[in-house]
């Protein structure tokens, strides 16, 4: 009865190049399996970097290719996906590069994964209809600063010390604007089926945090103002409402 | 009258059909022929909503739909993952497919998900196994499933049985219909140096309720020997081509299958390959 072959010994090799391949495999004169293990080598860690390199795009071309398909083959051993949708894969990115030697000096980067990530969670997040925009302007004065928000599961809220929606344009787009030093908060939103990242006013994170931890809408205006003296209220809900991020206004006079 | 309503489709026809993908969306709504039916990979649309869900709704109302999964590792020691089994039984749920498939292979490990079918030495421990695993699926889906035959580059030296004897044992075991992957067929046996017609010669066909052809790659193993890759990055070679009238002349004519996964080329091309594989079925059913 020959020995078998467990699980724990095909991974451990799979991962690992310096670890021989099990002794049960064989090729077909029984001999050791050698270059045919390394296919199932080859195969686990190419396709883990295609689906990082799918994932981010920007990330990786901040980095160059030929340097982030090296990093990946860190990152996957490390961080191998915990689940096989693999839509969501690589959410340890950016505290991987929040610690990864090699790219201390890009002290961005871990804030574009995090925006690559939100994009990507954006796109495959539930869908859910966006109230009507004259439903603001409709609500009583009294009755809108006590009224709190529901927000659309596609919406994501980025703050960063870095020019992170600049520096994302200007991987992204062929005419972006230069890249000035500033921090930059980000609202993910998804209007139709396509994900965008959108830049904040000052104050404008404050407030769309505050709304939604459930603040009312006086309370996070309160906040938002103690923070920016000059907070751009009609902006912030200007794309608030032209992006379909506010699902529900919940009035309690009226409930 | 033109009826809008969405209406499920029982079967997938014994005509070709291709490995959907996103970038083909608009000419398949345009003009999908010879394509009768698409397969989708199970894991792409788990996600919540957006455009993926929306693409398959889409689609599902004017194609028979096949689910195919890549990440339930019925091979795998450990218990099948709850959590995806769930989310599996939420789209099979939902979207009523004609079809649903998995691999004779597993890919996770302690929770660790490798994205690759690796491969399972054939003895009756694995048979109890992958059968029980079987069992959980289709009474946890109450649908029968099918189970795909392994492209292997490897061969292990417990394994006790040849492949074609271990499908056919866990077949009876829990009803599970059959996947014939005809590239694999060809793949596999030129790497164990076997002959692909006596495996579709022992192959219970009868069993067999889609088949699946896609391209390969060519190498070679330490010994010099040929060592073929399967990486549906190209078009179906013709020895896969003359293996599959082989097949369908004992067979008849089965749902048939391009996939083409890496390298996805623009749709004229795969319908031309779907095109060959209609030839084909034509060819059978004449």
């Amino acid at each position: 009865m020959a020995a078998k072959t467990d699980q724990n010994g095909f991974v451990a090799a799979l991962l690992n190049p310096d670890c021989p391949a099990p002794p049960t495999l064989r090729d077909p004169q029984g001999g050791p399996a050698g270059k045919r293990f390394d296919v199932y080598r080859n195969n686990v860690a190419v396709s883990l970097t295609e689906a990082l390199q799918v994932a981010f795009p920007v990330v990786q071309k901040l980095v160059g290719a030929e340097f982030f398909k090296a990093m990946t083959g860190v990152f996957l051993r490390q961080h191998p996906p915990k689940s096989p949708v693999l839509m969501l894969y690589g959410s340890d990115m950016p505290s991987f590069l929040a610690n990864f030697e090699p790219v201390s000096h890009l002290a961005y980067l871990p804030d574009i994964a995090r925006l690559e990530l939100a994009l990507r969670q954006s796109y495959n997040a539930e869908d859910q209809n966006p109230i009507n925009p004259n439903a603001l302007q409709s609500l009583a004065a009294d009755r809108l600063m006590v009224a709190r928000f529901s927000f659309a599961p596609a919406v994501r809220l980025l703050q960063s010390e870095w020019p992170i929606h600049s520096i994302w344009r200007a991987n992204t787009e062929a005419d972006a604007p230069e890249i000035t030093i500033a921090s930059e908060d980000v609202l993910v939103v998804r209007p139709e089926l396509d994900p965008v990242p959108v830049l904040l006013p000052d104050g404008g994170a404050r407030f769309i945090a505050a709304l939604q931890e459930k603040s009312s809408f006086g309370h996070a205006l309160e906040k938002a103002s103690a923070e920016v003296e000059d907070f751009d209220l009609t902006a912030t809900l200007g794309l608030l409402l032209a992006n379909g991020a506010i699902t529900e206004i919940h009035d309690e006079e009226i409930r | 009258m033109l009826d809008m309503s969405p209406h499920p489709f029982e079967n997938l026809p014994n005509r070709p059909g291709v490995g959907y993908k996103p970038q083909h969306f608009s000419d398949i709504l345009k003009d999908a022929r010879p394509v009768e039916w698409l397969e989708i990979h199970a894991e792409n649309y788990m996600g919540d909503g957006g455009r993926p869900i929306a693409q398959l709704k889409h689609l599902a109302e004017r194609f028979p739909i096949s689910v195919h999964g890549v990440g339930l590792s019925i091979g795998g020691e450990s218990p099948l993952d709850p959590d995806h089994l769930a989310r599996l039984k939420h789209l099979v749920g939902w979207l009523n497919p004609a079809s649903f498939s998995e691999h004779l292979a597993w890919s996770t490990h302690e929770s660790a998900f490798l994205n690759d079918l690796l491969p399972l030495p054939y003895t009756l421990e694995t048979v109890a196994r992958v059968s029980q695993h079987i069992d959980q699926v289709q009474e946890t889906l109450g649908r029968q499933m099918l189970l795909e035959n392994p492209s292997s580059y490897l061969a292990f030296a417990e394994s006790e049985m040849t492949e074609t004897e271990f499908l056919r044992e866990v077949s009876n075991r829990t009803g599970c219909g059959l996947l014939l992957d005809v590239n694999n067929v060809f793949i596999s046996a030129t790497n164990q140096q076997t002959d692909p017609c006596s495996y579709i010669d022992d192959f219970p066909l009868e069993n067999v309720g889609e088949i699946h052809l896609g391209g390969h790659d060519e190498d070679h193993d330490d010994m010099g020997a040929p060592l073929l890759i399967d990486s549906h990055g190209r078009e179906v070679v013709d020895p896969v081509w003359a293996l599959l009238d082989y097949t369908l002349a004992k067979s008849g004519p089965r749902p048939t299958l391009i996939e083409w996964d890496t390298d996805v080329p623009d749709w004229p091309v795969l319908a031309a390959e779907a095109r060959r594989a209609a030839d084909h079925l034509e060819q059978i059913s004449a």
